[in-house]
């Protein structure tokens, strides 16, 4: 028997930066824009925090003073968000000012982002001309992924709903936010329009230039702190490049998979989260090492499953946003 | 009248679209109070210098006024603010949202639908309109998406009400019940513009009427001191006969069966209800009908297109034997050695491709001939030039692509491919939208020549004074039904209207 | 209503009716000159080295020995392929990303060939059931997106995405399931001993041999891929199809039909790709054996406008930074993924200059004119 109280704080922890992922995705793609950048974004949100936090451990350690729990969280955060949001600006100046291809700027956004994050990962200390082996920001890091004191007194339901670090509630936050925003707010209103209809938004006097931006760089900082999460907190603090693998990617399937929903999303990454990491709690013995690889296919076939049912039911409400990938021209014609 | 300050000032204005004048020195007022028409071919620059007022294209040149003032009009949102509001042609909402939320789209302030709903209905209890606030978009008919139009126009306080082509979707009863509304706008001095090509309309609705022609401003009169000829004389710019040419049919001869033909669309509504008719040779057929109750699904059944759920098309030779076309797409039925010509609606976006150049459409009925792997290039590039000479197409060459002709040019290639290949049936739908009155002449020519060469030819038409002087007899379709078949010679306008209305057209 | 007057928008933008071939041509080549200068700089600013110097750097990595040269021209030839390989897909407007789970099933299967059938049967008829192997798995791993597509309009844009994951860990399976020797979680090199299976070096024992079959492959296939799209009839109904399902249905094209035809060669493509680099460059199987040449192709491929002949000059640019940053990383301990930072940017101007082909910005003067 699979003990719950140990898988389901795996699963979130594991779901978490697919969580951020998703969620700037969703807000994304209700712009219609299809950011395949969100991998490369998040490595950039990670690095940038790493290099944040990096720079100041430095100083710590040159000044020898004592680290400060605030400074220790906002510097990475900071830099994590500027990293992010640089990179939705990129995007949104090439595929909305001027109006390139969605899915080729995205996947240039990605080799780069991917590029970026492990050269600096790589080469920071080098570059830097810093007196240490390897990236391990443990100072930093330990803010990152305390959890609430009394976590472990309270046993399984501690572990379960307690034991994360602060970017974990956070994330869960943004995405209830999120789908208020949504669903609610006539912000949420005039983002759905703009995705769905941009020559009706337009006409109707929304700004859909601006709500293409906004959404797009709001969901890059999003997803960036998935990557901030990934490294700070479920790393402690150690970079090793290409640790962060293909989240990204999974991270744009479950968009797909909660039909652009982030309050689904709260629980569909938790979801793959587990899916992810099933094939640890899976006994397969030393004999067949092998089918472990096969359960960690099961994220991707699933995604795969939902994306083909959604597309036969064809049911409006569930379809993505009608103008996604298009680029829009008022004057075109 | 000249004392009166407009509501709306239109100094100078121009707009350029490439090479293209849309609009140029364009001088023009509208009063409150004042329903005018805005009248002018297709083509003319009337939904252009529309759009300049409501902001979605910015002039190029000159200056508008409202109320007295020089203001700057550079977003929809500016023209709001301005009290500007304009129903577009193609109705400019959001499918998956409700009315409500279309309607306070784009408005500022917290979303309340609630209040919303409320403010809707006491704008459609001022002046009749139906609205269900809750219901989405795509579950709406186009009537009621064009009454969500105008409300959300009214709820955001217009005064000055732009109105592009509204009867063009709608049936006589509901123009009415639109002219009634509006007349009620007016009474409450709103500034009302209608752009329109549809002279009663002008005649029975407007007080002033302004007309436009190749993007110039013409002039205005008052409506009650002016008359249809005067006005399609500045419309026009030169006396035109409105008279087209009708052979008798040479031994007409059945060409194609429709029995009982029955055709539902994908999500399942009935849109050809057991259809019965025969279209013969050296005959036009003219199907009359508000536009959308079935006359591009009975074109597309006939050519191959469209799964049906009932009934038989049976393509007649003239021996008398026949062969059935139904389960059988297009290249299927040229296998069978019926020759078939079909010229869509949607010219563009079906008849031809318009990337490609003249040669490279030309090739599209042509390109599976012969068995080689590779496409035959000479034989579509003599075909373009043919064409291009024999039809006076207006083109910079052979290997221009196609997007960049005009309307009529568009259309007179692709009329010249699909009568090349010298058709027994030649389908048309809406042959002249969009075309200036030359272009037109030319295709209602080019049509008669088929007729006269024995094609069975079957003419969808919106012009109903163009499919009573064209078509030998007329179909009238309502709703998916036949309506009646009546003849072209002897047909009279209101009996079809009303036939456009209610199947049998009776009371 | 009174109401000051706001600012005249000061940018104007209008979309362009053409522009010559050679002016479009200029602003490219403008873009990737702006691009490397950029590039250069930033090169300058991380490795103290002055830009000529640079690109100096680079150029030894790309062609400073005749064996250099040698892989800068296969590595090109391999991104040709997968570029060439989606381009039909891509003309069609079927947007497969899935190039790189084509190119690993297509290795899969050759491997799988390779390693049970290897010295069973004779070396001809090994390599063709590889070759037959590697086409049909590629293929049939394209068209499962493409049924979907045809069947249910599917978005393929992400299905083919998921599809090269579960790709991915089916060759993980596999690597496992073979792995030599046991624990190692690698199959090593496959028939080391007797060669079965290899792809024959070409032109006896000069120092090329080993390259040529590929870039001799990429050569036929792209003159071959040119034929196909500009002149056959295949062809031609891939672009109308692409331009407008409707149009194709008018004239009764099998729109089904042709997508999955086209897609199935576009997988094909990519299954030879695979056996190139399992059968000819490798001789193993891994995972990260496309190495994410399977997006990569899709820039270069999008790039080129889907012109195979401009697809060789993109692929070799692409290749030259890659190939060159690596050695400016490695002169200097930096990391290897400095050339994809140089790729990015690169690929960021590309992308951005196309705005200036298609459309035109005029600037307001003055305001009104009286």
């Amino acid at each position: 028997m699979i003990n719950l109280a140990l898988l389901i704080p795996k699963a979130v922890v594991q779901g978490i930066p697919l969580l951020y992922g998703s969620t700037g995705e969703i807000l994304t793609e209700k712009s219609g824009n299809l950011n395949l950048g969100i991998p490369g974004v998040m490595y950039v949100g990670a690095i940038s925090g790493v290099i944040g936090a990096f720079f100041y451990e430095q100083g710590l350690s040159k000044s020898g003073a004592q680290p400060n729990g605030f400074l220790a969280i906002t510097i990475p955060m900071l830099c994590c968000l500027l990293g992010s949001l640089l990179m939705g600006l990129l995007y949104c100046f090439l595929t909305v000012t001027l109006r390139a291809n969605q899915n080729v700027t995205g996947l240039a956004m990605t080799t780069f982002g991917v590029g970026f994050g492990n050269f600096f990962g790589g080469s920071l200390i080098k570059i830097s001309g810093a007196d240490v082996p390897s990236i391990a920001l443990s100072i930093t890091s330990k803010y990152f992924s305390a959890s609430l004191p009394f976590a472990d007194k309270l046993g399984w339901f501690g572990s379960i709903f307690l034991s994360y670090g602060f970017l974990a509630y956070l994330a869960i936050l943004i995405a209830v936010f999120a789908a208020i925003v949504l669903k609610k707010t006539r912000t949420g209103l005039h983002l759905r329009a703009v995705g769905e209809n941009p020559a009706t938004a337009d006409s109707a006097g929304i700004n859909v230039t601006m709500f293409k931006y906004g959404a797009t760089c709001i969901g890059c900082m999003i997803a960036g702190l998935g990557g901030l999460y990934y490294v700070m907190d479920y790393a402690c603090g150690v970079w090793s490049n290409d640790a962060f693998g293909d989240r990204g990617w999974l991270a744009i399937a479950l968009v797909i998979f909660t039909i652009w929903k982030p309050d689904i999303a709260i629980f569909a990454s938790i979801l793959f989260g587990g899916l992810y990491i099933v094939y640890l709690y899976i006994p397969t013995g030393m004999e067949h090492m092998e089918l472990q690889q096969l359960y960690k296919m099961i994220p991707y076939v699933v995604t795969l499953i939902v994306l083909v049912i959604t597309s036969m039911r064809n049911k409006r409400e569930d379809q993505p946003p009608a103008s996604l990938g298009l680029p829009y021209f008022r004057e075109e014609r | 009248m000249s004392d009166r300050i407009p509501a709306v000032k239109l100094q100078n204005i121009s707009k350029h679209f490439g090479p293209v004048a849309a609009n140029s020195h364009v001088n023009m007022d509208i009063f409150r109070g004042e329903i005018l028409s805005l009248l002018g071919e297709n083509g003319s620059g009337k939904t252009t210098l529309m759009n300049m007022l409501s902001g979605i294209y910015y002039p190029d040149e000159g200056e508008i006024f409202v109320d007295g003032n020089p203001v700057t009009i550079a977003s929809p949102r500016d023209a709001f603010d301005l009290g500007i509001g304009m129903v577009h042609q193609h109705f400019k909402l959001v499918d998956v949202l409700t009315a409500a939320e279309n309607i306070v789209l784009g408005l500022d302030g917290k979303l309340d639908i609630k209040n919303a709903t409320k403010k809707i209905r006491e704008i459609c209890d001022k002046y009749g309109f139906e609205v269900d606030p809750a219901q989405k978009i795509y579950d709406m008919s186009v009537s009621q998406k064009q009454t969500v139009e105008i409300v959300k126009v009214l709820y955001r306080g217009a005064e000055i009400l732009i109105l592009d082509e509204p009867t063009a979707v709608l049936t006589p009863q509901e123009t009415e019940k639109l002219f009634a509304v509006l007349r009620k706008m007016k009474e409450d001095n709103k500034a009302i513009v209608i752009i329109t090509h549809k002279m009663h309309e002008v005649e029975s609705l407007s007080d002033r009427v302004a007309v436009l022609r190749k993007g110039e401003y013409i002039g205005d009169m008052i409506t009650k001191e002016t008359n249809a000829e005067e006005m399609t004389n500045m419309m026009v710019g030169r006396k035109v006969s409105l008279n087209i040419k009708r052979p008798d049919p040479v031994n007409p001869k059945d060409r194609i069966r429709v029995r009982d033909l029955t055709v539902r669309s994908e999500d399942g509504v009935l849109k050809l209800d057991n259809i019965n008719f025969t279209a013969r040779s050296g005959e036009i057929l003219g199907i009359a009908g508000i536009s959308g109750c079935g006359q591009k699904e009975l074109l597309e059944a006939i050519a191959g297109l469209q799964p049906v759920e009932t009934g038989s098309i049976e393509y007649v030779e003239d021996d008398g034997s026949y062969e059935q076309l139904i389960g059988k797409d297009p290249k299927k039925i040229r296998d069978m050695g019926v020759s078939l010509s079909f010229v869509p609606e949607d010219r563009l976006g079906m008849g031809l491709v318009g990337n490609m150049d003249l040669a490279e459409n030309m090739m599209l009925r042509s390109f599976e001939n012969g068995s080689s792997p590779f496409t035959d290039r000479k034989a579509p590039y003599e075909l373009a030039k043919n064409v291009v000479e024999e039809l006076d197409v207006v083109t910079p060459g052979i290997s221009t692509p196609v997007r960049r002709l005009s309307g009529g040019n568009v259309q007179k290639v692709l009329v010249g491919r699909e009568i090349a290949s010298a058709p027994k049936v030649l389908l048309t739908a809406y042959a002249v939208r969009g075309l200036d009155i030359n272009s037109s002449y030319t295709i209602y020519d080019l049509i008669n020549k088929q007729k006269e060469a024995g094609v069975a030819v079957i003419f969808v038409g919106e012009d109903l004074d163009v499919l009573m002087e064209l078509s030998d007899r007329i179909l009238v379709l309502c709703g998916g039904k036949v309506s009646g078949i009546v003849d072209g010679r002897t047909a009279d306008r209101a009996q079809i209207g009303l036939m456009m209305t209610r199947v049998g057209g009776s009371k | 209503m009174m109401k000051t007057r706001k600012h005249e928008p000061l940018l104007h933008i209008v979309k362009r009716d053409s522009m010559s071939y050679k002016k479009a041509v200029l602003i490219r080549i403008a873009a990737i000159v702006a691009a490397l200068v950029l590039c250069a700089i930033i090169t300058m600013v991380v490795t103290g080295q002055n830009p000529i110097s640079v690109y100096g750097t680079m150029g030894v990595g790309a062609f400073g020995t005749a064996r250099k040269t040698w892989v800068t021209f296969q590595n090109v030839s391999i991104l040709l392929l997968i570029s060439l390989a989606l381009t039909p897909a891509f003309k069609m407007r079927f947007w497969n990303i899935g190039g790189e789970g084509q190119v690993l099933m297509g290795g899969l299967a050759a491997a799988a060939v390779m390693l049970k059938l290897g010295d069973k049967i004779p070396n001809p008829i090994l390599i063709a059931l590889m070759t037959l192997a590697a086409i049909l798995a590629g293929g049939i791993w394209s068209v499962i997106p493409a049924l979907f597509k045809a069947k249910w309009n599917t978005n393929e844009t992400l299905s083919t995405l998921m599809m090269n994951y579960i790709a991915t860990q089916l060759v993980a399976f596999f690597t496992v399931l073979w792995e030599m020797p046991k624990g190692s979680g690698k199959i090593g090199i496959i028939n080391q001993n007797t060669n079965a299976g290899w792809l024959p070096n070409i032109g006896g024992e000069f120092i090329g041999s080993k390259y040529l079959l590929t870039i001799i492959v990429a050569t036929l296939i792209t003159a071959a891929m040119f034929i196909y799209l500009a002149f056959s009839k295949h062809g031609y109904e891939i672009a109308v199809v692409g331009e407008s399902v409707n149009t194709a249905r008018y004239v009764g094209i099998k729109v089904e039909k042709v997508i999955i035809r086209t897609v199935f060669l576009s997988g094909a493509i990519c299954g030879i790709v695979g056996l190139l680099l399992v059968g000819g460059i490798n001789h193993t199987l891994t995972t990260t054996m496309a190495g994410g040449q399977g997006f990569t192709a899709v820039m270069v491929s999008w790039l080129a406008k889907f012109n195979p002949i401009i697809m060789i000059f993109a692929s070799l640019l692409i290749v030259f930074l890659s190939r060159g940053a690596g050695e400016v990383a490695t002169n200097f301990s930096l990391n290897q993924s400095f050339s994809d930072i140089l790729t990015g940017i690169i690929l960021f101007f590309i992308i951005g200059c196309e705005f200036f082909i298609r459309y035109k910005i005029t600037f307001r003067r003055g305001g009104h004119k009286k």
